[in-house]
């Protein structure tokens, strides 16, 4: 890394998320379920709903959002209370701290340790200048590890709204999800939902739709685990485009397959949020 | 590479540094004053105890990838399938994702224990030539989860590799969860006494996918591991009613073939997105045995794959 960013001591500690209303973050214990995917949509979202949206990507090995927003290549800088997050649109309504904006290039391995990588999230969590904000939403790698632990350490004192859970539909994925909600229930962190990712696709020659990661394996567990079901994404290329080339898939493609199932999980995020208020 | 021990504080700088038991960070902890004396700064002994472990093992091989979810364990298991074939060859599969094992669920090994024998912990065997070993048979309920730090996961997979009683193999196939941490280090670190034959990466087709793809390239290239090959995974589905194929994952900037002719390395193949592999996965059963002719070229990727390592390897 070349831009090594000092630490601030002299912001007293958590100042920087006291304009932060909403605190949610994305997990899964399976890799590649759409972690990142549902990060960005929800925030996208939220931002048509016209919320001011903060994401903070603790996924220090493979940081996705960059690129997903198309800030990939852009800078942090610093000011006088922290690290400037890097805006991701003229208006300024999405924020964003990644360590892919800290990389000398982009290819550079991240090879650390647990306590190096602990260190980076806590700077995130505590040095980063995000200002007002209605939701800060974390995104984090797959597992139950270093970065999960640490980052809800130091987010606990901010009363974190709850996790929005990612899986996929086939059982591999599930075990795995599994675990990921009984690492909630020991961290006290209470589940907003589960969103069942990448079930089913429609054919686009003939419209047939077939489960290719099989399907509902997302809604049992909910029921399973007595935690609200957010609803199915189902696989749709034009999300994907739409994340390789960091466009706003939600103004760009209203008609699409996957639309309305993220729109609705962000409007059960704000539902959630009137009620819980 | 720094060892950290387990009762260290958050930022010991590694049991190997030269600022071990000096360091700020070193106020307070119990290990200080012997680090400070510079007796734990020695190569960890288990590496010794590792190369004696593995000197019955005569090939060992890593599947890696920077990213989540792209079919690591699905290749790895199958892989062993594969080799396994030859009942003349003795194979082994350790599974080092600590945290998301699901190598037990592939392989149907589900609420399988390992047993304690007088040389070690004994492996589970799905056939008399294939050895399976994985953090999945010491949790009680599909629910247990292991949440542990970096140490607590090093340690672990420290005893895979001395305490589990492998005896006479031929492969050994690592898999990994995705990243450059903790696990991937350890494992490295632990075998380099033993020799580890090489990495096979596996990837998706879609840029999010290769550019974290690429950094484990470049942890290859670090840690000075011989990459074999690359694997492309789900590139392209067959829609079983009409035919027809589809980008769902699309190799919007080259896909793999294009990233392992400007990195100059071999693409060993590529696999379709093929429900039929998900459900192989799902029921535990080996896609050689049960679904010999489904479209998907897994199994004839598998085939040359494994006389690729088998070539690389001799
Ligand atoms: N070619 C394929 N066609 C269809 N499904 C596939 C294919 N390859 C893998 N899968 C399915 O995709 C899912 C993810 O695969 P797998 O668990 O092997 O990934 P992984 O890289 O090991 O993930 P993790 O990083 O979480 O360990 C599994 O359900 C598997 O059955
Ligand atoms: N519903 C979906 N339809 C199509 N592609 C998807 C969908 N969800 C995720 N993807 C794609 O799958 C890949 C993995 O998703 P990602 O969000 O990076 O997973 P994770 O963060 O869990 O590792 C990405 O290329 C993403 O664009
Ligand atoms: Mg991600
Ligand atoms: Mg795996
Ligand atoms: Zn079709």
């Amino acid at each position: 890394m070349r831009k090594r960013l000092s630490s601030m001591d002299t912001a007293p500690d958590g100042s920087n998320l006291a304009g932060v209303r909403h605190i949610i973050l994305v997990l899964s214990g399976k890799g590649g379920v759409g972690k990142s995917t549902i990060s960005t949509q929800i925030a996208l979202a939220l931002r048509h709903a016209g919320k001011k949206v903060g994401i903070l990507d603790v996924d220090l090995c493979g940081p996705s959002i960059p690129r997903m927003l198309n800030a990939h290549g852009q800078d942090v800088h610093q000011c006088d209370s922290g690290w400037v997050p890097v805006y991701v649109d003229q208006e300024k309504s999405i924020s964003l701290m990644s360590i892919g904006f800290l990389l000398e290039r982009p290819d550079d391995a991240i090879v650390w340790r647990g306590p190096k990588k602990n260190a980076m999230i806590k700077q995130f969590v505590g040095d980063v200048a995000w200002g007002d904000l209605d939701f800060l939403i974390v995104d984090t790698p797959p597992g139950t590890s270093d970065e999960h632990i640490t980052t809800m350490d130091a987010l606990r004192p901010f009363n974190p709204m709850g996790a929005v859970v990612v899986t996929t539909p086939q059982a591999v994925s599930i075990g795995d999800v599994r675990r990921e909600l009984t690492f909630c229930k020991k961290m006290g962190l209470p589940v907003v939902g589960i969103v069942e990712n990448m079930s089913g696709f429609v054919c686009p020659h003939c419209t047939e739709c077939t489960n290719v990661f099989s399907k509902g394996g997302g809604e049992e567990l909910a029921r399973h685990a007595g935690v609200p079901f957010l609803g199915c994404v189902p696989l749709d290329p034009l999300l994907t485009q739409s994340l390789e080339q960091g466009k706003d898939f939600i103004k760009e493609f209203p008609k699409s397959a996957a639309y309305s199932s993220i729109t609705s999980i962000a409007q059960q995020i704000l539902d959630g949020v009137t009620q819980g208020s | 590479m720094a060892d950290v021990p387990e009762n260290a504080p958050q930022h010991c700088p590694g049991t190997g540094s030269s600022d071990a038991g000096k360091g700020s960070a070193c106020q307070g902890c119990p290990n200080q004053s012997v680090c400070a004396s510079g007796a734990a700064a020695g190569p960890d002994p288990a590496i010794e105890e590792i190369k004696e472990k593995m000197s019955t093992v005569k090939h060992k091989i890593l599947v890696l990838s920077g990213k989540g979810g792209v079919g690591k364990s699905t290749f790895s298991a199958h892989l062993a399938h594969g080799l396994a074939e030859d009942e003349g060859k003795q194979i082994a599969l350790l599974d080092v994702d600590i945290c998301g094992p699901s190598i037990p669920k592939i392989m149907g090994l589900e609420g399988e224990q390992v047993h304690q024998s007088g040389s070690g912990w004994s492996p589970v065997y799905v056939e008399d030539n294939l050895a399976v070993m994985s953090v999945g048979f010491l949790l009680g309920s599909p629910d247990d989860a292991v949440i542990w730090r970096g140490p607590k996961k090093n340690g672990m997979i420290k005893q895979f590799l001395r305490d589990v009683d492998w005896g006479e193999v031929d492969f050994l196939i690592v898999d990994t969860p995705p990243g450059t941490s903790d696990e991937h280090l350890s494992v490295i670190q632990y075998l380099s006494g033993a020799h580890i034959d090489g990495a096979v990466i596996i990837t998706t087709p879609q840029e999010v996918s290769l550019q974290d793809v690429r950094k484990e390239i470049n942890f290859c290239l670090k840690v000075k591991l011989p990459i074999i090959g690359v694997v492309e995974n789900m590139s392209g589905f067959i829609c079983p009613k009409c035919k027809n194929e589809s980008q769902i994952f699309p190799p919007t900037t080259g896909g793999a073939e294009k990233m392992c002719s400007d990195l100059g390395i071999p693409l060993l193949g590529r696999v379709p997105l093929d429900p039929n592999i998900g459900k192989s996965c799902d029921t535990g059963k080996s896609f050689f045995t049960e679904i010999p002719d489904s479209p998907a070229t897994l199994s004839t990727l598998i085939i040359q794959s494994s006389s690729i390592i088998c070539n690389h390897v001799f």
